[in-house]
């Protein structure tokens, strides 16, 4: 298998100890959390997406495990300024900050409370089960623009995590891009559902929710192949990552580095598991594996 | 990640055990330790952790949105059943259970078991002292209320002061998390909170470890994955008995 030289990184702007991030949205609710999975071997966490105002989310069921993957319908809860506090904790690490709002106002609104605790930020224009929130947004390339523009003027690195129901996701990619986005995140969930038989009715409180974990791993990929054709700003992978070979092939498809979520449930200590798969004292640079799939 | 769908069961029975609170029992059995929770589907409301005071039966208080809902269910209805989640209780030995109200329904499994030597049980008067009939059967009893209508008038937490806690290898306890944490703080007064097994109750979406609604300070365990039992060393220097958090993640003070 291929290794990598361990070491710092740095993509869209951030300093990472390495290429793993935590994904938005996994125990990202509470500072000491986000702390455990720094001190567990992750090279950076990203927060549970943050918005306006405090939401509960859906009523549940809101999770499932299905077979090679999680189906969820959080509904974006998040305590909204509140969550401040939560990152006094992990001040100076790197943590980004997820966000997400109506509008681009409601995006910089947003980004402004915590212009002065995070490392970044990364937006969330690509969830798929809240309405006039995510990939409501993040399917409309001069919304994704607009959105991307409001957070990226305020100075501090701004990625932008695209959803994969779109028929091009590399024409929103591209509208990150102008809009000032120092990365792209690829890939949010995939919009999906399930019912249960024996109760005759959807599952998911919500009828519909996301798919993440190893099922959409192949879409991810694509995905990031496809932006790293289009785009020119790094790109962050993510999407149903669980071995140190699936970070490697997600480089190899463009990815600068990658996010984990849906593995955390079978191993919370998966960032250093794979970490120790990974890097090799004698690896190779990752510069030369980052997109070399590309002919 | 191998799939985990809810199961639909079907109510069999339903217990009235106090004014607001009541078994119900359902058409499957659901292997599990004593502690484990499961999460309930009640269709069109909500999903809400319970946990399992028999095999195949959940002990419920009416408190909210859902459990009114399960309250107005009828034998015959069905619900989901996500789980068992949570790793439950682990004793060997003297054991010694402390449960305030409906905090004795994941108690009761263990007794039922035979695994519990001596059982404190406190409630706000005798008609909520719930299972007490039952538990007096495999365990030595000792009961308390608040407005003494039985057992000893006052909290579940006195009647520490009559027993050692030293004489036990473990104290499993679940109630009220205030009374949890006066239990935690007489076991901290007998230099022995490694031996106190603390049944939490938090917020929780997902169950299985990823959401991060129940995750607690400042260690980011997580209630439902990592808990819903702590040891009291654990628990010692936390938020336990001083705030939670709500759907949103806002801290509530209790």
């Amino acid at each position: 298998m291929v290794t990598l030289k361990p070491g710092p990184i740095n993509v869209g702007g951030l300093r990472l100890n390495n290429h793993l991030l935590l994904a938005a949205g996994i125990l990202g609710t509470t500072g000491a959390s986000l702390a455990r999975i720094l001190a567990s071997g992750a090279g950076g966490v990203v927060t549970k997406s943050i918005g306006p105002e405090p939401k509960a989310g859906h009523h549940g069921p809101c999770v499932v495990t299905v077979d090679g993957g999680v189906l969820n319908a959080m509904g974006l809860p998040n305590p909204s300024s509140g969550f401040t506090r939560e990152l006094e904790a992990i001040r100076g690490q790197p943590v980004v900050v997820s966000i997400f709002g109506g509008n681009p106002e409601e995006f910089a609104t947003v980004a402004g409370w915590f212009a002065g605790n995070a490392a970044g930020f990364e937006l969330n224009v690509s969830c798929p089960h809240a309405a006039g929130y995510g990939a409501a947004l993040g399917s409309d390339p001069a919304i994704v623009e607009a959105c991307t523009r409001a957070v990226s003027r305020l100075g501090l690195p701004t990625w932008v995590k695209l959803t994969p129901n779109v028929t091009d996701i590399a024409e929103c990619g591209r509208a990150a891009q102008r809009g000032g986005a120092t990365a792209i995140v690829a890939i949010n969930t995939l919009k999906a559902m399930r019912i249960s038989t024996a109760l005759r009715r959807p599952v998911l409180g919500n009828t519909f929710g996301g798919l993440s974990g190893p099922a959409v791993f192949p879409v991810a990929v694509r995905s990031v192949y496809d932006l790293y054709e289009a785009c020119s700003i790094p790109i962050v992978g993510c999407g149903g990552i669980t071995t140190a070979d699936n970070v490697v092939e997600m480089m190899m498809a463009g990815a600068s580095a990658v996010e984990i979520g849906s593995a955390v449930m079978d191993d919370i200590g998966i960032f250093a598991t794979i970490a120790g798969d990974l890097y090799a004292p004698d690896g190779e640079d990752p510069a030369g594996i980052v997109g070399c799939a590309h002919a | 990640m191998r799939e985990q769908m809810p199961i639909g069961v079907t109510i069999t029975r339903i217990t009235e055990e106090s004014p607001s609170i009541r078994t119900f029992t359902f058409d499957q059995e659901i292997p599990f330790n004593p502690g484990q929770f499961v999460m309930v589907w009640v269709p069109g409301v909500d999903e809400i952790p319970m946990a399992l005071s028999a095999t195949d039966a959940i002990t419920v208080q009416k408190v909210g949105d859902a459990t009114a809902a399960l309250f107005s269910l009828g034998v015959g209805d069905q619900i989901g059943i996500r789980g068992p989640f949570g790793n439950g209780f682990a004793v060997t030995g003297r054991t010694l259970a402390v449960g305030g109200g409906i905090g004795v329904s994941p108690l009761h499994p263990l007794a039922t078991a035979g695994l519990v030597d001596v059982f404190l049980l406190g409630a706000r008067s005798a008609e909520d002292l719930i299972f007490a009939d039952r538990l007096a059967e495999t365990t030595t009893l000792f009961t308390a209320t608040d407005d003494g209508s039985a057992g000893h008038h006052g909290f579940v937490t006195d009647l520490l002061g009559r027993i050692d806690p030293i004489d036990f290898d473990h104290i499993c306890v679940c109630g009220p998390e205030v009374m949890m944490r006066a239990v935690l703080g007489i076991l901290e007064r007998h230099g022995c909170t490694d031996r106190g097994q603390f049944s939490l109750h938090r917020y929780m979406k997902c169950g299985i470890g990823i959401c991060g609604s129940c995750c607690t300070d400042p260690g980011g365990l997580r209630v439902c994955r990592d808990g819903p039992v702590f040891t009291g060393d654990r628990l010692i220097a936390s938020e336990f008995g001083h705030y939670t958090r709500d759907a949103s993640g806002q801290r509530k003070n209790l």
